[in-house]
């Protein structure tokens, strides 16, 4: 646990700096970047060490979008309102998780799906609080675009780190322990005495807390949310897919495979503007197919040796 | 009754609308080694994961050292000391076998306890001290049941609940595996056997309770059993 923290150090250390060496640009693809890197460690608690498949992080990214939107929108500072946003996602999650953590496999992954979708009807209804369709536009900033664009890298920055301490905690502590046998064998982890129940809505809830968090920060950076935006699905899925091609259930592999990912995106997108979006599918298909534990699980100085033979 | 350390009165349970126990009763003396016998589909294991709180009782229920526990949930009745070995071993395949074995003490929080009983049940089964960083799911089938077996006691129970001790074992390792049962009751753990294969089953319990359909239908000394044409019968091979 002692070294995993020090890699996170490091890659604090590493990063503190790069908003004041680059553009804009590359400030926008690094905000991002951290805000999906804290999005798949949030899914990998439930979705990576406790093996249920959640498609919900959209539903949680856009609750707490829309929570701190609302908490600013009266008067709030945004900080109070990204604070407000992960305590809503957790007491949502905590309430979701009480009910369709009952379900298995399939069932889990299904249940999950559709919440996203019947919140953001709800947030579509209704007007009155949450600007229905026409969106939700953020308190005017005057604020320079540079130092503004600063400012969200460290917020996300601040959002990945502590997501990154929250699994690293997590994945050492007793709870981690409970969340694998439930992942490997939820009967018998219950059977020898592992409160299956408590330790799945706990990873639940901080999965959620972590994402609605993420999606309270993101309204502040972009200063103007709508339902179709927030609740795309593609927040549920994009996280699932950076996980599974890092390494799911490790430390560090979402990390890895959120980078991965939109480096690889942006690499297709750029060279192949028309058919961006099928390459990267195969290219992200033959990387699970071939590293199926993920790109965690490459050993670097085996592949060295094999290149030499 | 001298000192019992189990009494399941009038359980009755199953699975939604599907009943699968009635009625059953029985007792089991503290130290003692009962069999429960019965073929497929009897309820054997039924009785075991309500008696572990894997599924709750629809009516009756079950004391343990005089304390109902029916309808807690299976942490409460782990910590009570009912340990649960259950039929096709189900470790966690990939964690070592060490990593198994600590399993077993997840609720315990006597550190010095728990490496004393990992001492002692590494010096019962040698072969799983010898595997020790092995993952589970690579040990053979008989090195699998043993594993499963010093998990259940590494919660250090007063009561071990194994569920199918010889399906799919060797004869040898059978024979092996029911030394080690007979020097831990010695020791004065209560064993709850469930067993398809009744002569092993006699063998090792001094009563045996036999379930048919759902119901008790006898229960006596394991001699007495043995000698039963019906259960001679139906559950030796013998006519």
């Amino acid at each position: 646990m002692r070294r995993n923290f020090l890699i996170l150090l490091i890659g604090l250390i590493v990063l503190a700096p790069v908003p004041f060496l680059t553009d804009t640009y590359v400030l926008r693809l690094g905000t991002t970047a951290l805000m999906y890197v804290s999005l798949s460690l949030a899914w990998n608690m439930i979705g990576g060490f406790a093996g249920y498949p959640s498609f919900g992080m959209a539903a949680f990214f856009g609750l707490g979008a829309y929570a701190s939107g609302i908490l600013q929108v009266n008067g709030f500072a945004g900080p109070v309102g990204w604070i407000g946003a992960g305590l809503v996602g957790l007491a949502f999650a905590l309430a979701l998780g009480a009910v369709v953590l009952r379900l298995r496999g399939h069932a889990f992954a299904i249940a999950t799906l559709v919440v996203a979708e019947v919140l953001k009807e709800i947030t579509n209804a209704w007007n009155s609080l949450t600007g229905g369709g026409m969106g939700l536009n953020m308190p005017y900033q005057k604020m320079d675009p540079i130092a503004g664009a600063r400012i969200y890298f460290y917020a996300m920055l601040a959002c990945a780190t502590i997501s990154l301490a929250a699994t690293i905690l997590v994945a050492g502590s007793k709870l981690g322990f409970a969340l694998r046998t439930i992942k490997q064998n939820e009967d018998a982890a219950s059977m020898v005495g592992v409160n299956t129940t408590t330790a799945k809505v706990i990873a639940f809830a901080l999965s959620g807390a972590l994402g609605a968090l993420v999606g309270g920060v993101y309204t502040s950076w972009i200063n103007f949310i709508e339902p179709a935006d927030v609740y795309d699905p593609l927040f549920s899925i994009k996280p699932i897919v950076m996980v599974l091609l890092g390494g799911s259930g490790t430390v560090f592999g979402p990390v890895l495979g959120a980078a991965a990912f939109l480096l690889l995106d942006e690499i297709v997108w750029r060279n192949f503007l028309e058919t961006h979006t099928g390459i990267l599918g195969l290219v992200i298909v033959l990387l699970i197919l071939f590293l199926p534990k993920g790109l965690g699980s490459l050993s670097w100085p085996r592949l060295l040796q094999r290149s030499a033979r | 009754m001298a000192d019992t350390l189990l009494e399941v009165s009038n359980l009755s349970t199953g699975y939604g609308d599907v009943q699968v126990l009635w009625d059953v009763g029985f007792d089991i003396t503290r130290g003692e080694t009962v069999c429960l016998v019965g073929s497929n589909g009897a309820g054997k294991s039924t009785l075991l994961r309500c008696l572990s709180g894997l599924i709750p009782a629809t009516a009756g229920g079950f004391r343990f050292e005089g304390r109902e526990m029916a309808g807690r949930s299976p942490q409460d009745i782990v910590a009570a000391g009912i340990a649960h070995v259950p039929e096709g071993r189900r470790l966690f395949g990939p964690m070592s076998v060490h990593d198994n074995l600590l399993l077993g003490a997840y609720l315990r929080h006597d550190k010095d306890g728990v490496r004393r009983d990992l001492d002692r049940v590494l010096s019962l089964f040698p072969i799983l001290a010898q595997r020790r960083n092995q993952a589970a799911g690579t040990l053979s089938g008989g090195e699998q049941q043993m594993c499963a077996i010093a998990r259940g006691m590494m919660n250090n129970p007063k009561l071990l609940m194994i569920d199918e001790l010889s399906l799919g074992l060797a004869p040898q390792v059978v024979e092996m595996l029911s030394e080690t049962i007979r020097a831990i009751s010695k020791d004065g753990l209560s064993v709850l056997l469930v067993e398809q294969d009744a002569i092993t089953a006699f063998e090792l319990a001094t009563r045996g309770v036999v379930l048919d359909s759902g119901r008790v239908r006898l229960i006596d000394a394991t001699a007495k059993l043995a000698e039963n044409p019906a259960v001679q019968e139906a559950y030796m091979g013998l006519a």
